[in-house]
């Protein structure tokens, strides 16, 4: 018998049952950002957190205010303000336990503040006198990462070995929406679902990647909905509702601690300002889009719903105010003192001990200042 | 023929314009990297282009390195000149396995059936008070790398000339803009704007006779400085501007180094495994015995870019390639 005789007789064998590996339903973001302000939610929500969240947010609208001011005075380098998406940067900040981790972009220097950190050492970076103003393992805040994405694969390594030695620690790792392009954002939700560390994802979808919008830079149903190709759950979350955010925050770490592995948070919020104050925002985006967003502002929606609920009045609005405003105060009495810079530390901790080459160079540096202070100078 | 005037002009307009030039002369040029389109580029070299040729030409990306050069490699295989930007020189760096397995090597791996006509723009370099990852002069690494031409311009005609040079080479070419000098300006005449040196030549900036500063990008202004200084100490000064990395040319280096029997290497990347030992060690080999002195170096510390308040210290300045060319009278044995 020929082959095309056997034709009519072959009947293939079916290949073996396909099934996905796992229900991807579960893992599928709501059609909807989750809320909790202004909606029924809010009735169950903590007062005392409410009222947190309200102090906190307040203070970082005003931190950002006077670091934004500090450029103008050509105290700080550069400034990327967080204005508008405060909500997003104090709840990731309040959701750690004190052993956890925090993995901030360049733009979140206020969860780091709200973490504890000196606001002016969190703005060394941004002033110019070093690199990082402080010890990450102080409290627990991974250097403000200015290379796009990079730090994700640190925090799901640092998760991963957390759980390797036995500590149950979180890492929480803050993103934009453009970082979830980078070959690095895949690779660390990669490694993260593969090892099912626990690790949280959080990108802030502000809208742009300086000048470019979402809709150039993923064709994904939202960023959330990536979460289901690597095999972990992905969340909608409003990011301008501090309430929801931290909920849905507390959940995905609850989740991470308790062995469950990663989850992707994608916060829906928008960038008031400039990129930096280096950049010009009208080249790319038009003023009734931006204030679109300002009814929906999250110090704005705190506000409504704790004075609805009669946990806030005007005194109390007052009280939070002054509180913040002698945060800045403070801010700006220290960021006013010249740092005290010394130029040798240019050759300090490069490696753990000196290499004769830097040694040389030291000297030749230290030879200039030298001739520099007496005068010597060419 | 009208005679256009010679007008200022920095060197990101000339950029700019050899941009424009380019893809109005030839369609298959596409520009392609993050906020190239809208925002016209974060140093706006790539302003108009967008509006002028539609955002299929001048394309704003999703923002991933790799990403760029890898569909940039794809696109040069059709048949098209991709030229993409890299925003700043530390954030070329995840693009590198594509720049240094790919880009690189395609022509040699093909056997020269698939070559790679692509630019590979690198704003590099400090001096402008950027923050971390904003400053980093990379030049050693592009070198390190067999395949790729490195050029990168000191003056505004030479932005232009190199640009339009880098987009019609088959080669890959990496075009390291010096960040600090986007807005230096010089009279430039659009006339003839490709009257310039061609890729893989290096310009005598200035005679001189008793050194010679042999240099490239951002420090080339500064050796002018510094040749100017010498006068003073009765040192007259031969600045060599090299224009081109890779190819190298040796020629126009050794020449000027045969008349003036002395040379110091200046630039701002750190001295170890640094362009200056590649270039000490070929002026050494083909000028050993006209050399009065040792080729010497001044170069940035061998040190990550510092912060901004500190970039002074490092940035090799006026007087520390006075102090070399005062070491230049050297003493056999001393
Ligand atoms: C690897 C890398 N590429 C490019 C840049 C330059 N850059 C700095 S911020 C930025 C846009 C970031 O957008 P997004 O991730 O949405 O964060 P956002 O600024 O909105 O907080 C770009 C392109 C960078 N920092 N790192």
């Amino acid at each position: 018998m020929t082959v095309m005789e056997q034709r009519d007789a072959y009947r293939p064998t079916p290949p073996p049952a396909w099934q996905p590996r796992t229900d991807p339903a579960p893992l599928l973001p709501d059609a909807e950002p989750f809320r909790v302000l202004g909606t029924d939610a809010a009735a169950k929500a903590d007062a005392r957190l409410l009222r947190r969240l309200y102090a906190e947010v307040v203070r970082g609208r005003r931190y950002n205010a006077q670091a934004t001011a500090l450029t103008k005075q050509g105290r700080l380098a550069v400034y990327p303000s967080s204005t508008g998406q405060e909500a997003c940067e104090v709840a990731a900040a309040l959701v750690l336990e004190e052993r956890d981790w925090l993995f901030p972009s360049y733009r979140d220097t206020l969860a780091a503040v709200a973490r504890g950190l000196d606001p002016v050492q969190a703005l060394t970076l941004l002033r110019g006198d070093w690199h990082t103003g402080y010890d990450p393992r102080e409290h627990r805040v991974a250097p403000l990462c200015t290379p796009l994405a990079t730090q994700l694969p640190h925090a799901v390594g640092l998760a991963h070995a957390a759980r390797l030695k036995g500590d149950d620690v979180v890492a929480l790792a803050m993103v934009g929406d453009g970082g979830t392009s980078e070959g690095d954002f895949h690779e660390a939700l990669n490694f993260a679902a593969v090892w099912q560390a626990p690790v949280v994802f959080l990108v802030q979808n502000n809208g742009f990647a300086i000048s470019v919008p979402l809709d150039k830079q993923t064709a994904a149903p939202s960023l959330a909905h990536k979460a289901v190709g690597y095999g972990m759950p992905g969340r909608l979350v409003d990011g301008n509702d501090a309430a929801a955010v931290h909920e849905v925050l507390a959940e995905a770490v609850r989740h991470a601690r308790e062995g469950g592995g990663p989850t992707l948070v994608e916060a829906i919020t928008y960038r008031m300002e400039a990129h930096t104050n280096a950049d010009d925002a009208t080249r790319y985006r038009v003023d009734a889009e931006v204030d679109a967003w300002r009814d929906h502002d999250p110090i704005l929606l705190l506000e409504r719903e704790l004075t609805e609920r009669g946990l806030l009045d005007e005194e109390g609005i007052r009280a939070v105010r002054d509180d913040a405003e002698k945060m800045a105060a403070d801010l700006r009495e220290r960021m006013n003192q010249d740092p005290v810079l010394d130029p040798m530390d240019l050759f300090r901790d490069v490696y753990a001990e000196q290499t004769t080459q830097l040694r040389e160079q030291a000297a030749q540096l230290r030879a200039e200042l030298d001739a520099e202070a007496d005068g010597t100078d060419r | 023929m009208t005679t256009v005037a010679a007008k200022p002009v920095t060197m990101a307009q000339a950029f700019g314009r050899a941009l424009r030039d380019a893809m109005a002369a030839d369609p298959s040029v596409h520009v392609l990297g993050e906020d190239v389109g809208t925002l016209g580029g974060v140093f706006r070299v790539t302003d108009g282009l967008a509006k002028e040729f539609g955002d299929a030409r001048c394309t704003d990306t999703p923002l991933a390195e790799a990403g760029i050069l890898g569909t940039a490699v794809g696109m040069a295989m059709y048949g098209l000149r991709p030229v993409v930007e890299m925003q700043f020189d530390a954030f070329a760096y995840p693009g590198f396995e594509q720049l240094i397995s790919h880009v690189a090597k395609m022509r040699n791996r093909t056997r020269g059936a698939m070559p790679m006509p692509l630019t590979v723009r690198v704003p590099y370099g400090g001096g402008i008070g950027g923050v971390e990852h904003h400053s980093d002069s990379s030049e050693a690494y592009y070198m390190a790398t067999p395949g790729l031409h490195v050029v990168t311009p000191a003056t505004v005609a030479d932005a232009y000339g190199l640009m339009r040079a880098a987009i019609a080479s088959d080669d890959p070419v990496v075009i390291l803009e010096p960040k600090r000098l986007y807005w230096s300006k010089d009279s430039w005449n659009p006339e003839h704007p490709t009257d310039v040196e061609p890729i893989g030549r290096a310009v005598v900036r200035r005679p001189g006779s008793s050194a010679t500063l042999i240099t490239y990008g951002p420090s080339v202004p500064v050796c002018m400085e510094a040749a100017e200084a010498a006068r003073a100490e009765g040192w007259d000064l031969e600045v060599v501007d090299l224009r081109s990395l890779v190819p190298f040319d040796d020629e126009t280096v050794s020449a000027s180094v045969r008349r003036t029997g002395r040379a110091v290497v200046v630039h701002e990347s750190g001295g170890f495994g640094g362009p200056g030992g590649e270039i000490a060690a070929r002026v050494t080999e083909r000028c050993f015995h006209h050399l009065e002195a040792p080729v010497l170096r001044v170069a940035g510390f061998d040190i990550p870019y510092p912060p901004p308040m500190l970039e002074r210290h490092h940035l090799p300045g006026v007087d520390r390639i006075l102090d070399a060319v005062a070491r230049l009278q050297w003493e056999a044995g001393s």
